[in-house]
């Protein structure tokens, strides 16, 4: 098996990249799969630890399913929002959609 | 293989399911029968919501922990429900004529605010990471769409964007560094992660720190603590004011809850290096939230500038971490619930249809228009500034008096200088209410549902501060239970 | 370790020979006679209409999102499927736990059926 730390390098880097995302990205939709970018980064480090650890606990893995329910009932709620946006303002730029200052 | 549910699991979550079942029966008869569904849902829900207050109180001093230490029951979280709950029921009473008077759907909005109040009280209760993740989750996405609930306002279409996705961005925060604490010490317990601390070498594990540190990014987005709080204002303004009512109190409780485990409980052997932090933040939230406040002229996000500045304040009694800090907590909480969900209920009736009048010129002269809203209005804003003969005030005394038992002085003298500071913009409101006398006077319809939680916010900030000693036997109990 | 998996790169050197080969060597052997319906692209033999860069309904959406909701609750029936297998005792009151849980996720769906989400017109 390839060491624990490969893991966590590509988990990290998932990260990083999701965190970039959120920050320079404007269309609602890209900052939607940013966040998934680091829910699934959070997922990896979780099984990875979990296969990696003393014991092989369980608990990561059970973790990680909870994390990708979580991921695709946010996803639902997120697309339905930006598609009742965009029924109205006929574009989803989040840095358009300000009415009220951030 | 044994089976590990046994009746104490039940015990622990029964307020949860009788929400929960409460709920379900809101939705379904949403489904079936919309035209008797709006007619009686926010009833059906309050009675659900009274249930489950008469089960907190068969819980009260007792302790259980259940689910295999997912969950844990004991006065601390008694009490933080109780608040919960009263800012739920509260919500619930000002929400009838408002949706009414927006046009919009009623059964699914209380399925809504119910299953919300259910994550809050799941959170409350966690002792388990990922329970704080999922009870977190399941009250922040039911809460993204009633933010976004007036769907065809643009502002609070915009508000449930935003507070979308900073909110589901704070909570992969969260669980990226749940995962590091996972990976550092084998564990998600919170009793767990306590007794791996004490290993020694432990404490300076570059994964634990970062995972700490993220959770605790996490855990600030929801109390909206300074640097986490820019979502604050424009959501608290966009969303339509019940909801804004409810998630300022109830959500500020239940997050302020799983903050005080998680710190308190989990990480005490930490706390040389989350109290420089905490006290950090405490400082520079109180400072932001009030001085910002200041500059506005829009009432909502005055208050919810307001509720920043309140979030810095329960955090120096999270920083004093000590047995009079986290009595203050749920004191503080339940005060709050009531003087702010006051606040908020004068707010919504203020207001006319798609959220009109939210200047603090529409509260000139509101003596003359209708005596008691006003009179009403001027006691919470005193409670928020702390100012006696109100809930507010004692909840501040309790607090300093925890910071200067905690000798965090310097935390202190912050704290009652924003105090003062605050008093400017609190005040301000009361000055236009009493001393300008409007050329016309009209006067303002208050639905009845909407008198009666307001009344009953007003009955209970005095209350709180004549006898304080009603509650004082819950937080000592808090003292001496759960911790 | 690594020796285990020598089976796959076979089948995938293979794979990519076989397939890569195909399409080379029709290429180089087979007539070339193009006109327009030959052309123009395969839409399951029907004649195509319009470009494919078209938005998509709305109601598409919704349905997507109610499908991704229901189809990713089937993760946790796999724990629960194991943890049944070798559950000696008190297979019934497992069983009736999820019964429970899809109970809940039933009203769900009789939620979105009965408020017409799914009605496509």
């Amino acid at each position: 098996m390839p060491p624990l730390s490969w893991y966590l390098y590509v988990s990290a880097a998932l990260f990083a990249l999701g965190l970039f995302g959120m920050m320079t990205r404007r269309n609602s939709i890209a900052m939607l799969m940013s966040i998934e970018l680091m829910l699934n980064a959070a997922n990896i480090n979780l099984v990875a630890f979990s296969a990696y650890l003393r014991g092989h606990t369980m608990v990561g893995q059970m973790f990680a399913l909870f994390v990708i329910a979580l991921a695709a009932a946010e996803a639902a709620i997120g697309l339905a929002i930006v598609i009742n946006i965009y029924r109205t303002v006929k574009h989803i730029d989040a840095d358009e959609i300000n009415l009220m200052k951030w | 293989m044994t089976i590990p549910v046994s009746a104490a699991d039940w015990i622990v979550i029964n307020t949860e399911l009788i929400l929960v079942g409460t709920a379900m029966i809101v939705l379904l008869l949403d489904a079936f029968n919309r035209r008797i569904s709006d007619r009686i849902s926010p009833w059906i829900t309050l009675v659900g919501v009274v249930g489950g207050l008469v089960s907190l109180g068969f819980l009260w001093g007792q302790e259980y922990t259940g689910f295999a230490g997912m969950l844990v029951i004991d006065s601390f979280s008694v009490l933080v429900k109780m608040a919960i709950l009263f800012g739920t029921g509260l919500a619930v009473l000002l929400s009838v004529d408002y949706l009414r008077r927006e046009e919009l759907a009623q059964g699914e909005y209380y399925g809504l605010l119910l299953l919300s109040t259910v994550g809050m009280l799941l959170l409350t209760s966690s002792a388990n990471l990922i329970m704080i993740f999922l009870s977190l989750e399941m009250l922040s996405i039911a809460l993204y769409v009633l933010t976004g609930y007036a769907r065809m306002r643009p502002r609070s279409q915009e508000a449930g964007m935003k507070y979308f996705l900073l909110g589901s961005f704070s909570a992969a925060i969260l669980v990226y560094g749940v995962a590091l604490i996972y990976g550092a010490l084998g564990t998600v317990d919170l009793a767990g992660v306590a007794e791996a601390l004490t290993a020694p070498g432990i404490l300076s594990n570059p994964v634990l720190l970062a995972g700490a540190g993220l959770v605790l990014v996490g855990l600030g987005f929801k109390v909206a603590a300074v640097p986490f709080q820019m979502w604050t204002p424009d959501v608290y303004e966009g969303a339509p004011s019940p909801v804004t009512a409810f998630m300022s109190v109830s959500t500020k409780a239940a997050a302020f809850a799983a903050l005080t485990r998680v710190l308190v409980f989990a990480f005490s052997d930490l706390s040389g290096v989350w109290m420089a932090v905490i006290w950090a933040i405490a400082a520079l939230t109180m400072i932001f939230g009030n001085l910002v406040a200041i500059a506005q002229n829009n009432i909502k996000r005055m208050l919810a500038y307001s509720s920043i500045a309140h979030a810095g304040y329960i955090l120096v009694a999270v920083a004093s971490a000590n047995q009079l800090g986290i009595q203050s907590i749920p004191f503080y909480l339940i005060a709050y619930t009531f003087m702010n969900i006051g606040a908020w209920a004068v707010v919504t009736v203020i207001t006319r249809k798609g959220e009109e009048g939210v200047g603090l010129s529409d509260y000139t002269g509101l003596f003359w228009r209708n005596p008691l809203l006003a009179v009403s209005m001027g006691l919470f804003m005193f409670s928020l500034a702390g100012i006696p003969p109100t809930a507010g005030f004692t909840a501040k005394i309790y607090l300093f008096m925890a910071a200067v038992n905690a000798n965090l002085i310097g935390l202190l003298i912050v704290a009652v200088v924003t105090t003062i500071i605050s008093a400017y913009f609190y005040l301000r409101v009361t000055v236009i209410m009493f001393m300008h006398r409007p050329s016309e006077v009209s006067a303002v319809h208050v639905p009845i549902a909407a008198y009666v939680a307001i009344i009953i916010a007003v009955v209970a900030t005095l209350w709180l501060f004549l006898f304080p000693n009603s509650t004082q036997a819950f937080t000592e109990a808090v003292w001496r239970m759960g911790l | 370790m690594l020796v285990q998996y020598l089976p796959f790169l076979i089948l995938f050197i293979v794979a990519v020979a076989f397939s890569g080969g195909a399409i080379l060597l029709s290429r180089l052997l087979g007539p070339k006679r193009p006109n327009p319906v030959k052309l123009a692209p395969y839409e399951s033999g029907m004649v195509p209409i319009g470009g494919t860069r078209r938005p998509f309904h709305i109601r598409y959406y919704l349905v997507a999102m109610l499908f991704i909701l229901f189809d990713i609750e089937i993760i946790f029936l796999y724990p629960w499927a194991v943890i049944y297998l070798t559950a000696r005792a008190a297979r019934l009151f497992l069983l009736l736990e999820m019964i429970v849980f899809l109970g809940v996720l039933m009203i769900g769906y009789i939620y979105i059926w009965r408020k017409g989400a799914l009605d496509w017109e």
